[in-house]
Protein backbone atom coordinates (compact mmCIF):
# COMPACT_ATOMS: atom_id res chain seq x y z
CA UNK A 1 0.00 0.00 0.00
CA UNK A 2 2.81 2.17 1.32
CA UNK A 3 4.30 3.29 -2.41
CA UNK A 4 5.39 6.73 -1.95
CA UNK A 5 8.86 7.43 -0.98
CA UNK A 6 8.76 8.13 2.70
CA UNK A 7 12.38 9.39 2.57
CA UNK A 8 12.82 11.56 -0.38
CA UNK A 9 9.23 13.29 0.75
CA UNK A 10 10.99 13.98 3.94
CA UNK A 11 14.43 15.30 2.64
CA UNK A 12 12.21 17.48 0.92
CA UNK A 13 11.09 19.50 3.98
CA UNK A 14 13.48 21.65 5.36
CA UNK A 15 11.75 22.01 8.91
CA UNK A 16 11.68 18.83 9.40
CA UNK A 17 15.17 18.67 10.89
CA UNK A 18 14.51 21.03 13.08
CA UNK A 19 14.87 20.36 16.97
CA UNK A 20 12.77 21.28 20.01
CA UNK A 21 13.56 21.35 23.10
CA UNK A 22 16.63 19.24 22.32
CA UNK A 23 14.29 16.52 20.40
CA UNK A 24 13.37 16.14 17.17
CA UNK A 25 10.62 17.67 16.13
CA UNK A 26 7.34 15.61 15.51
CA UNK A 27 4.96 17.75 13.95
CA UNK A 28 1.57 16.38 14.12
CA UNK A 29 -0.32 19.52 13.87
CA UNK A 30 -0.72 19.37 9.85
CA UNK A 31 -4.51 20.37 10.45
CA UNK A 32 -3.65 23.57 11.49
CA UNK A 33 -0.93 24.07 8.83
CA UNK A 34 1.81 22.12 6.62
CA UNK A 35 5.46 22.11 6.23
CA UNK A 36 6.54 23.76 2.79
CA UNK A 37 8.74 21.34 0.87
CA UNK A 38 12.02 22.90 -1.16
CA UNK A 39 10.51 23.18 -4.55
CA UNK A 40 7.72 25.65 -2.78
CA UNK A 41 10.17 27.59 -0.64
CA UNK A 42 12.32 27.88 -3.76
CA UNK A 43 9.23 29.11 -6.35
CA UNK A 44 8.40 31.81 -3.71
CA UNK A 45 12.48 33.02 -4.20
CA UNK A 46 12.20 32.80 -7.89
CA UNK A 47 9.20 34.40 -8.01
CA UNK A 48 10.76 37.89 -6.06
CA UNK A 49 13.86 37.13 -8.17
CA UNK A 50 12.78 37.23 -11.59
CA UNK A 51 8.89 37.67 -11.85
CA UNK A 52 8.10 40.68 -9.82
CA UNK A 53 5.88 43.19 -11.10
CA UNK A 54 2.62 44.60 -10.54
CA UNK A 55 0.23 41.82 -12.65
CA UNK A 56 -2.39 42.62 -15.48
CA UNK A 57 -1.43 46.58 -15.60
CA UNK A 58 2.13 46.66 -16.62
CA UNK A 59 3.00 47.02 -20.71
CA UNK A 60 6.41 46.09 -19.92
CA UNK A 61 7.64 42.61 -20.28
CA UNK A 62 8.44 41.55 -16.46
CA UNK A 63 4.94 42.48 -15.58
CA UNK A 64 3.70 40.02 -18.57
CA UNK A 65 5.91 37.37 -17.09
CA UNK A 66 4.37 38.03 -14.00
CA UNK A 67 0.72 38.29 -15.17
CA UNK A 68 1.14 35.22 -16.91
CA UNK A 69 3.02 33.03 -13.81
CA UNK A 70 -0.38 34.33 -12.04
CA UNK A 71 -3.16 33.12 -14.06
CA UNK A 72 -1.35 29.96 -14.90
CA UNK A 73 -1.19 29.39 -11.31
CA UNK A 74 -5.26 29.86 -11.77
CA UNK A 75 -5.55 27.00 -14.58
CA UNK A 76 -3.69 25.11 -12.02
CA UNK A 77 -6.33 25.64 -9.70
CA UNK A 78 -8.95 24.97 -11.73
CA UNK A 79 -7.10 22.13 -13.18
CA UNK A 80 -6.43 20.50 -9.83
CA UNK A 81 -9.82 20.76 -8.40
CA UNK A 82 -11.79 19.70 -11.73
CA UNK A 83 -12.94 22.92 -12.35
CA UNK A 84 -14.28 23.94 -16.17
CA UNK A 85 -13.49 26.99 -16.94
CA UNK A 86 -10.69 28.72 -14.92
CA UNK A 87 -12.56 31.99 -14.91
CA UNK A 88 -14.42 30.13 -11.67
CA UNK A 89 -11.60 30.01 -9.52
CA UNK A 90 -11.37 33.19 -7.67
CA UNK A 91 -7.89 33.81 -5.68
CA UNK A 92 -8.60 34.66 -1.97
CA UNK A 93 -6.56 35.44 1.28
CA UNK A 94 -8.01 31.02 2.42
CA UNK A 95 -10.75 29.88 3.18
CA UNK A 96 -11.69 32.40 6.01
CA UNK A 97 -11.94 35.03 2.95
CA UNK A 98 -13.40 32.97 0.56
CA UNK A 99 -16.71 32.26 2.95
CA UNK A 100 -16.63 35.63 3.35
CA UNK A 101 -16.58 36.68 0.15
CA UNK A 102 -19.72 34.13 -0.56
CA UNK A 103 -22.08 34.96 2.60
CA UNK A 104 -21.70 38.40 1.68
CA UNK A 105 -21.96 38.08 -2.11
CA UNK A 106 -24.62 35.97 -2.12
CA UNK A 107 -26.40 37.26 1.13
CA UNK A 108 -26.49 40.63 -1.24
CA UNK A 109 -27.94 39.20 -4.04
CA UNK A 110 -30.58 36.37 -3.20
CA UNK A 111 -30.83 36.86 0.91
CA UNK A 112 -34.08 38.69 2.38
CA UNK A 113 -35.47 38.58 5.88
CA UNK A 114 -36.84 35.52 7.28
CA UNK A 115 -34.67 33.37 4.92
CA UNK A 116 -32.68 30.20 6.06
CA UNK A 117 -28.70 29.20 6.08
CA UNK A 118 -28.29 25.68 6.90
CA UNK A 119 -24.48 24.56 8.69
CA UNK A 120 -23.52 21.58 10.94
CA UNK A 121 -22.62 21.37 14.15
CA UNK A 122 -18.70 19.85 13.25
CA UNK A 123 -18.36 23.61 11.49
CA UNK A 124 -15.02 25.57 11.91
CA UNK A 125 -15.84 28.60 13.12
CA UNK A 126 -14.90 30.15 9.63
CA UNK A 127 -18.03 28.09 8.22
CA UNK A 128 -20.10 29.70 11.18
CA UNK A 129 -19.46 33.01 12.31
CA UNK A 130 -19.66 34.47 8.53
CA UNK A 131 -23.18 33.07 7.79
CA UNK A 132 -24.27 33.93 11.45
CA UNK A 133 -23.01 37.62 10.54
CA UNK A 134 -24.98 37.42 7.21
CA UNK A 135 -28.05 36.28 9.03
CA UNK A 136 -28.09 39.19 11.63
CA UNK A 137 -28.12 41.54 9.10
CA UNK A 138 -30.31 40.32 6.97
CA UNK A 139 -32.63 39.12 9.83
CA UNK A 140 -32.34 35.59 9.09
CA UNK A 141 -31.57 32.37 10.91
CA UNK A 142 -29.44 29.58 10.85
CA UNK A 143 -29.78 25.61 11.42
CA UNK A 144 -27.84 23.60 12.04
CA UNK A 145 -27.48 19.90 10.73
CA UNK A 146 -26.93 17.57 14.01
CA UNK A 147 -24.37 14.46 13.97
CA UNK A 148 -24.81 10.77 15.63
CA UNK A 149 -22.40 9.86 18.83
CA UNK A 150 -19.94 8.62 15.90
CA UNK A 151 -19.33 11.96 14.48
CA UNK A 152 -21.42 11.68 11.47
CA UNK A 153 -24.04 14.11 9.96
CA UNK A 154 -27.40 12.96 10.55
CA UNK A 155 -28.60 13.06 7.02
CA UNK A 156 -32.58 12.74 7.80
CA UNK A 157 -32.15 15.48 9.97
CA UNK A 158 -30.66 17.39 7.63
CA UNK A 159 -33.43 16.35 4.71
CA UNK A 160 -36.04 17.86 7.24
CA UNK A 161 -34.15 21.15 7.90
CA UNK A 162 -34.38 22.05 3.96
CA UNK A 163 -37.72 23.83 3.37
CA UNK A 164 -39.12 26.93 0.97
CA UNK A 165 -37.24 29.68 3.51
CA UNK A 166 -33.40 28.10 2.92
CA UNK A 167 -31.28 30.30 0.70
CA UNK A 168 -27.73 27.80 1.06
CA UNK A 169 -26.13 25.04 2.68
CA UNK A 170 -22.94 25.61 3.89
CA UNK A 171 -20.74 22.26 5.15
CA UNK A 172 -17.43 21.16 5.72
CA UNK A 173 -16.08 18.32 3.62
CA UNK A 174 -13.74 16.91 6.58
CA UNK A 175 -13.85 17.99 9.84
CA UNK A 176 -11.23 19.73 11.58
CA UNK A 177 -11.58 17.88 14.86
CA UNK A 178 -12.97 14.68 14.32
CA UNK A 179 -11.59 13.55 10.87
CA UNK A 180 -14.96 12.45 9.51
CA UNK A 181 -15.32 12.63 6.22
CA UNK A 182 -18.43 14.54 5.19
CA UNK A 183 -20.94 12.50 2.22
CA UNK A 184 -20.80 15.89 0.42
CA UNK A 185 -22.09 14.63 -2.86
CA UNK A 186 -25.17 13.36 -1.04
CA UNK A 187 -25.58 16.39 0.33
CA UNK A 188 -25.29 18.55 -2.42
CA UNK A 189 -27.96 16.09 -4.60
CA UNK A 190 -30.51 16.60 -1.62
CA UNK A 191 -29.90 20.20 -1.86
CA UNK A 192 -29.96 20.27 -5.37
CA UNK A 193 -33.46 18.60 -5.58
CA UNK A 194 -34.80 21.30 -4.07
CA UNK A 195 -32.20 24.04 -6.43
CA UNK A 196 -30.48 25.11 -3.38
CA UNK A 197 -26.89 25.76 -3.34
CA UNK A 198 -24.25 23.99 -1.36
CA UNK A 199 -20.85 25.67 -0.14
CA UNK A 200 -18.12 23.16 0.86
CA UNK A 201 -15.24 24.03 3.25
CA UNK A 202 -12.42 21.73 1.88
CA UNK A 203 -9.42 23.36 3.70
CA UNK A 204 -9.23 20.06 5.66
CA UNK A 205 -10.06 17.80 2.46
CA UNK A 206 -7.89 18.85 -0.51
CA UNK A 207 -4.71 18.28 1.44
CA UNK A 208 -5.71 14.64 1.99
CA UNK A 209 -8.79 13.09 -0.64
CA UNK A 210 -9.15 13.47 -4.02
CA UNK A 211 -11.43 16.21 -4.85
CA UNK A 212 -13.73 17.15 -7.78
CA UNK A 213 -15.76 19.87 -7.64
CA UNK A 214 -17.39 18.95 -10.80
CA UNK A 215 -18.20 15.48 -10.04
CA UNK A 216 -19.36 16.45 -6.78
CA UNK A 217 -21.91 19.26 -8.81
CA UNK A 218 -20.36 21.69 -5.66
CA UNK A 219 -21.84 25.21 -6.35
CA UNK A 220 -18.93 26.58 -4.18
CA UNK A 221 -15.45 24.64 -2.90
CA UNK A 222 -13.05 26.59 -0.75
CA UNK A 223 -9.48 25.96 0.44
CA UNK A 224 -6.64 27.38 1.97
CA UNK A 225 -2.73 27.21 0.23
CA UNK A 226 -1.17 26.68 3.63
CA UNK A 227 -2.95 23.14 4.64
CA UNK A 228 -1.67 21.94 1.37
CA UNK A 229 1.67 22.77 1.49
CA UNK A 230 1.66 26.23 0.38
CA UNK A 231 2.44 29.34 1.24
CA UNK A 232 -0.34 31.32 4.41
CA UNK A 233 -2.22 34.19 2.72
CA UNK A 234 -3.65 32.72 -0.70
CA UNK A 235 -6.56 30.16 -1.27
CA UNK A 236 -9.10 29.79 -3.57
CA UNK A 237 -12.60 29.88 -4.23
CA UNK A 238 -14.20 27.47 -6.81
CA UNK A 239 -17.92 29.17 -7.72
CA UNK A 240 -20.16 27.41 -10.77
CA UNK A 241 -19.78 30.49 -13.30
CA UNK A 242 -23.24 30.93 -13.43
CA UNK A 243 -23.73 31.90 -9.79
CA UNK A 244 -20.25 33.97 -9.50
CA UNK A 245 -21.64 36.61 -12.71
CA UNK A 246 -25.07 36.58 -10.95
CA UNK A 247 -23.22 37.58 -7.35
CA UNK A 248 -21.98 41.55 -6.69
CA UNK A 249 -18.76 42.52 -6.07
CA UNK A 250 -17.28 41.50 -2.57
CA UNK A 251 -14.53 44.56 -2.17
CA UNK A 252 -14.47 47.68 -4.28
CA UNK A 253 -10.80 48.83 -5.74
CA UNK A 254 -8.02 48.29 -8.17
CA UNK A 255 -7.89 45.56 -10.79
CA UNK A 256 -11.92 44.57 -10.27
CA UNK A 257 -13.27 47.20 -12.25
CA UNK A 258 -14.39 47.90 -16.09
CA UNK A 259 -14.67 51.61 -16.08
CA UNK A 260 -14.50 54.05 -13.30
CA UNK A 261 -16.67 57.61 -13.29
CA UNK A 262 -18.08 59.44 -9.98
CA UNK A 263 -21.38 58.92 -11.50
CA UNK A 264 -21.25 54.83 -12.03
CA UNK A 265 -18.31 52.28 -12.08
CA UNK A 266 -18.71 48.94 -14.12
CA UNK A 267 -16.95 45.82 -12.81
CA UNK A 268 -15.02 43.81 -14.68
CA UNK A 269 -15.51 40.18 -15.56
CA UNK A 270 -14.63 36.71 -13.96
CA UNK A 271 -12.37 36.37 -12.22
CA UNK A 272 -11.33 39.77 -11.55
CA UNK A 273 -14.55 41.42 -10.46
CA UNK A 274 -13.72 39.62 -7.18
CA UNK A 275 -9.84 40.37 -7.00
CA UNK A 276 -9.96 43.71 -5.98
CA UNK A 277 -6.61 44.98 -5.52
CA UNK A 278 -2.99 43.62 -6.18
CA UNK A 279 -3.32 39.82 -5.87
CA UNK A 280 -1.09 37.36 -3.86
CA UNK A 281 0.78 37.05 -7.09
CA UNK A 282 3.67 35.39 -5.47
CA UNK A 283 1.78 33.23 -3.19
CA UNK A 284 -0.35 32.33 -6.29
CA UNK A 285 2.65 30.75 -8.05
CA UNK A 286 3.93 29.44 -4.92
CA UNK A 287 0.48 27.31 -4.61
CA UNK A 288 0.53 26.07 -8.12
CA UNK A 289 4.04 24.66 -7.49
CA UNK A 290 2.69 22.81 -4.07
CA UNK A 291 -0.04 21.46 -6.07
CA UNK A 292 1.80 20.17 -8.32
CA UNK A 293 4.55 18.34 -6.18
CA UNK A 294 1.25 16.94 -4.12
CA UNK A 295 -0.08 15.64 -7.61
CA UNK A 296 3.51 14.66 -8.80
CA UNK A 297 3.07 12.37 -5.51
CA UNK A 298 -0.44 11.25 -6.16
CA UNK A 299 -3.11 12.41 -4.27
CA UNK A 300 -4.32 8.75 -4.45
CA UNK A 301 -0.97 7.60 -2.90
CA UNK A 302 -1.17 10.55 0.00
CA UNK A 303 -4.54 8.99 1.36
CA UNK A 304 -3.51 5.72 1.03
CA UNK A 305 -0.30 6.31 3.28
CA UNK A 306 -2.15 8.73 5.43
CA UNK A 307 -5.08 6.29 6.27
CA UNK A 308 -2.49 3.51 7.24
CA UNK A 309 -1.14 6.41 9.58
CA UNK A 310 -4.28 7.18 11.38
CA UNK A 311 -5.24 3.81 11.74
CA UNK A 312 -2.04 2.88 13.60
CA UNK A 313 -2.13 5.61 15.59
CA UNK A 314 -5.83 5.17 16.97
CA UNK A 315 -4.81 1.30 17.45
CA UNK A 316 -1.41 2.09 19.31
CA UNK A 317 -3.67 4.90 21.21
CA UNK A 318 -6.08 2.26 22.52
CA UNK A 319 -3.56 0.94 23.96
CA UNK A 320 -3.64 3.58 27.18
CA UNK A 321 -5.88 3.25 29.70
CA UNK A 322 -8.91 5.34 29.63
CA UNK A 323 -8.17 6.81 25.96
CA UNK A 324 -11.31 8.35 24.65
CA UNK A 325 -11.16 8.77 20.61
CA UNK A 326 -13.11 11.72 19.97
CA UNK A 327 -14.79 10.58 16.57
CA UNK A 328 -15.28 7.37 15.74
CA UNK A 329 -17.07 8.20 12.04
CA UNK A 330 -16.83 5.25 9.22
CA UNK A 331 -15.04 7.44 6.96
CA UNK A 332 -12.61 9.36 8.48
CA UNK A 333 -9.17 11.51 7.00
CA UNK A 334 -5.99 12.03 8.53
CA UNK A 335 -6.72 13.23 11.95
CA UNK A 336 -7.44 11.72 15.29
CA UNK A 337 -8.88 13.74 18.42
CA UNK A 338 -8.20 11.62 21.90
CA UNK A 339 -9.08 12.04 25.50
CA UNK A 340 -7.18 10.22 27.97
CA UNK A 341 -8.96 9.83 31.53
CA UNK A 342 -10.21 12.98 32.93
CA UNK A 343 -6.74 15.00 32.01
CA UNK A 344 -7.12 18.61 30.19
CA UNK A 345 -6.14 18.65 26.95
CA UNK A 346 -3.83 21.94 27.84
CA UNK A 347 -1.43 19.43 29.99
CA UNK A 348 -0.97 16.87 27.43
CA UNK A 349 -0.13 19.55 24.55
CA UNK A 350 2.45 20.97 27.05
CA UNK A 351 4.32 18.42 27.99
CA UNK A 352 4.24 17.03 24.65
CA UNK A 353 5.93 19.97 23.95
CA UNK A 354 8.52 19.72 26.28
CA UNK A 355 9.26 15.84 24.42
CA UNK A 356 9.67 17.94 21.00
CA UNK A 357 6.20 16.51 19.84
CA UNK A 358 3.88 19.48 17.93
CA UNK A 359 0.09 18.74 18.76
CA UNK A 360 -3.08 20.84 18.92
CA UNK A 361 -5.36 21.37 21.85
CA UNK A 362 -8.21 22.71 22.59
CA UNK A 363 -11.79 23.49 20.85
CA UNK A 364 -9.61 23.42 17.39
CA UNK A 365 -12.25 26.94 16.51
CA UNK A 366 -15.27 24.83 16.62
CA UNK A 367 -16.72 25.62 20.34
CA UNK A 368 -19.97 24.54 19.18
CA UNK A 369 -18.98 20.80 18.25
CA UNK A 370 -17.07 20.67 21.72
CA UNK A 371 -19.33 22.06 23.50
CA UNK A 372 -22.09 19.39 21.67
CA UNK A 373 -20.02 16.69 22.98
CA UNK A 374 -19.09 17.98 26.46
CA UNK A 375 -15.98 17.93 26.52
CA UNK A 376 -13.52 21.05 27.56
CA UNK A 377 -11.33 20.15 23.80
CA UNK A 378 -9.40 17.23 22.47
CA UNK A 379 -5.90 16.93 21.80
CA UNK A 380 -5.79 16.49 18.14
CA UNK A 381 -2.94 14.57 16.69
CA UNK A 382 -3.18 15.04 12.40
CA UNK A 383 -0.95 13.73 9.76
CA UNK A 384 0.39 14.56 6.15
CA UNK A 385 2.50 12.31 4.07
CA UNK A 386 5.88 13.48 5.28
CA UNK A 387 4.90 11.63 9.33
CA UNK A 388 5.87 8.44 9.74
CA UNK A 389 5.05 4.99 11.86
CA UNK A 390 8.05 5.41 13.82
CA UNK A 391 7.14 9.43 14.69
CA UNK A 392 3.71 7.71 15.42
CA UNK A 393 5.77 5.11 18.03
CA UNK A 394 7.56 8.27 19.59
CA UNK A 395 4.37 9.82 20.14
CA UNK A 396 3.05 6.82 21.83
CA UNK A 397 5.65 6.19 24.35
CA UNK A 398 5.59 10.20 25.00
CA UNK A 399 2.27 10.09 25.46
CA UNK A 400 2.70 7.32 27.88
CA UNK A 401 4.93 9.21 30.34
CA UNK A 402 2.86 12.70 29.99
CA UNK A 403 -0.12 10.35 31.33
CA UNK A 404 1.55 8.70 34.06
CA UNK A 405 3.03 12.48 35.27
CA UNK A 406 -0.46 13.77 34.91
CA UNK A 407 -2.28 10.98 36.76
CA UNK B 1 7.94 37.49 54.70
CA UNK B 2 7.37 39.93 51.79
CA UNK B 3 6.31 39.13 48.31
CA UNK B 4 9.81 39.45 47.23
CA UNK B 5 11.26 36.79 49.72
CA UNK B 6 8.90 34.17 48.77
CA UNK B 7 9.51 34.62 44.79
CA UNK B 8 13.18 33.79 46.26
CA UNK B 9 11.79 30.84 48.29
CA UNK B 10 10.27 29.71 45.09
CA UNK B 11 13.22 30.04 42.88
CA UNK B 12 15.33 28.01 45.32
CA UNK B 13 12.73 25.35 45.51
CA UNK B 14 12.48 25.30 41.54
CA UNK B 15 16.37 25.37 41.81
CA UNK B 16 16.89 21.71 42.74
CA UNK B 17 15.60 20.58 39.69
CA UNK B 18 17.76 20.45 36.38
CA UNK B 19 15.48 18.19 35.12
CA UNK B 20 12.17 19.67 33.21
CA UNK B 21 10.45 16.82 33.92
CA UNK B 22 11.36 16.71 37.55
CA UNK B 23 10.21 21.04 37.52
CA UNK B 24 6.89 19.63 36.16
CA UNK B 25 6.13 16.90 38.56
CA UNK B 26 6.83 19.76 41.50
CA UNK B 27 4.48 21.83 39.45
CA UNK B 28 1.49 19.21 39.20
CA UNK B 29 1.81 18.51 42.63
CA UNK B 30 1.54 22.06 43.64
CA UNK B 31 -1.77 22.24 41.52
CA UNK B 32 -2.61 18.59 42.96
CA UNK B 33 -3.07 20.45 46.50
CA UNK B 34 -4.31 23.94 45.92
CA UNK B 35 -7.23 24.44 47.91
CA UNK B 36 -10.13 23.46 45.49
CA UNK B 37 -12.37 26.68 44.82
CA UNK B 38 -15.42 26.88 47.10
CA UNK B 39 -18.33 26.19 44.79
CA UNK B 40 -19.98 29.40 45.57
CA UNK B 41 -17.03 31.54 44.19
CA UNK B 42 -17.10 29.34 40.61
CA UNK B 43 -18.89 32.17 39.11
CA UNK B 44 -19.46 33.57 35.89
CA UNK B 45 -17.84 36.54 36.93
CA UNK B 46 -14.95 35.08 38.55
CA UNK B 47 -13.85 33.19 35.48
CA UNK B 48 -10.89 34.19 33.21
CA UNK B 49 -11.64 32.23 30.11
CA UNK B 50 -8.46 31.40 28.10
CA UNK B 51 -8.78 29.85 24.59
CA UNK B 52 -7.05 26.77 26.13
CA UNK B 53 -8.17 26.26 29.92
CA UNK B 54 -10.35 28.40 32.45
CA UNK B 55 -8.89 30.20 35.60
CA UNK B 56 -11.58 30.95 38.45
CA UNK B 57 -9.85 33.60 41.00
CA UNK B 58 -11.64 35.12 43.83
CA UNK B 59 -10.00 37.80 46.27
CA UNK B 60 -11.45 38.92 49.75
CA UNK B 61 -10.01 42.08 51.72
CA UNK B 62 -9.99 42.03 55.41
CA UNK B 63 -7.88 44.42 57.39
CA UNK B 64 -5.79 45.68 54.34
CA UNK B 65 -5.32 42.12 53.38
CA UNK B 66 -6.14 40.71 50.22
CA UNK B 67 -6.82 36.55 50.32
CA UNK B 68 -6.89 35.10 46.80
CA UNK B 69 -8.35 31.92 45.90
CA UNK B 70 -8.12 30.41 42.78
CA UNK B 71 -8.09 26.96 40.42
CA UNK B 72 -8.32 26.34 36.75
CA UNK B 73 -9.39 23.00 35.10
CA UNK B 74 -5.67 22.31 33.58
CA UNK B 75 -3.26 20.96 36.40
CA UNK B 76 -0.23 22.80 35.05
CA UNK B 77 -2.41 26.05 34.93
CA UNK B 78 -3.27 25.10 38.06
CA UNK B 79 0.05 24.43 39.07
CA UNK B 80 0.91 28.18 38.33
CA UNK B 81 -2.18 29.73 40.01
CA UNK B 82 -1.14 27.87 43.15
CA UNK B 83 2.38 29.70 42.60
CA UNK B 84 0.84 33.19 42.39
CA UNK B 85 -1.22 32.68 45.30
CA UNK B 86 1.62 31.57 47.22
CA UNK B 87 3.35 34.83 46.18
CA UNK B 88 0.29 37.45 46.03
CA UNK B 89 -2.12 36.43 48.65
CA UNK B 90 -1.69 38.04 52.72
CA UNK B 91 -0.81 41.07 51.23
CA UNK B 92 -1.41 44.53 51.12
CA UNK B 93 -3.32 46.27 47.97
CA UNK B 94 -0.08 48.55 47.80
CA UNK B 95 2.58 45.83 47.88
CA UNK B 96 0.58 43.82 45.37
CA UNK B 97 0.33 46.54 43.02
CA UNK B 98 4.49 47.47 42.96
CA UNK B 99 5.12 43.67 42.85
CA UNK B 100 6.89 42.33 39.67
CA UNK B 101 6.53 38.89 39.06
CA UNK B 102 9.96 37.74 38.02
CA UNK B 103 9.85 34.03 39.71
CA UNK B 104 8.24 32.45 36.59
CA UNK B 105 10.77 33.31 34.43
CA UNK B 106 13.56 32.04 36.73
CA UNK B 107 12.13 29.11 37.45
CA UNK B 108 11.66 28.68 33.85
CA UNK B 109 8.03 28.32 33.57
CA UNK B 110 7.54 31.66 31.31
CA UNK B 111 6.07 29.77 28.61
CA UNK B 112 2.70 29.04 30.56
CA UNK B 113 2.59 33.53 30.88
CA UNK B 114 3.13 33.86 27.05
CA UNK B 115 0.06 35.89 25.65
CA UNK B 116 0.32 33.49 23.08
CA UNK B 117 -0.53 30.44 25.01
CA UNK B 118 -3.82 31.71 25.78
CA UNK B 119 -4.45 29.83 29.08
CA UNK B 120 -5.94 32.65 31.09
CA UNK B 121 -3.03 33.38 33.08
CA UNK B 122 -1.95 36.78 31.80
CA UNK B 123 -5.39 37.52 32.50
CA UNK B 124 -5.24 35.71 35.66
CA UNK B 125 -2.02 38.33 36.93
CA UNK B 126 -3.55 41.53 35.65
CA UNK B 127 -7.05 40.23 37.18
CA UNK B 128 -5.35 39.83 40.03
CA UNK B 129 -3.73 43.36 40.33
CA UNK B 130 -6.98 44.86 39.26
CA UNK B 131 -8.54 43.48 42.56
CA UNK B 132 -5.84 45.64 44.32
CA UNK B 133 -6.56 48.29 42.77
CA UNK B 134 -10.23 48.47 43.72
CA UNK B 135 -9.16 47.63 46.87
CA UNK B 136 -6.50 50.13 47.16
CA UNK B 137 -8.90 52.89 45.40
CA UNK B 138 -12.28 51.71 48.06
CA UNK B 139 -9.54 52.47 51.33
CA UNK B 140 -8.86 55.61 50.34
Amino acid sequence: MNTINIEQIRSDFPILNEKIHNKPLIYFDNGATTQKPQCVLDRINYGYEHLNANIHRGVHSLSQRATEAHENARNAVAQFLGADKREEIIFTRGTTEAINLVAFSFGEAFCKEGDEVIVSVMEHHSNIVPWQMLCERKKMTLRVIPMNERGELDLVAYKNLLNARTKIVAVTHVSNVLGTINPVKEIIEIAHNQNIPVLIDGAQAVPHIAVNVKELDADFYVFSGHKIYAPTGIGALYGKEKWLNELPPYQGGGEMIAKVRFEKTTYNELPFKFEAGTPDYIGSTALAEALRYVQETGIEKIAAYEYELTAYCTQRLLEIDSMRIIGNAQHKSAVVSFLVGNIHPYDIGMLLDKLGIAVRTGHHCAQPLIDSLEIPGTVRASFAFYNTKEEIDNFIEALKRVVTMLS
Amino acid sequence: MTINEIQENIIEEFAQFDDWMDKYSLLIDMGNSLQALDEKHKTPQNIIEGCQSRVWLNADYNDGIITYQGESDAILVKGIVSLLIQVLSGHTPDEILKTELYFIDKIGLKEHLSPTRSNGLVAMVKQMKMFALAYKSKEN
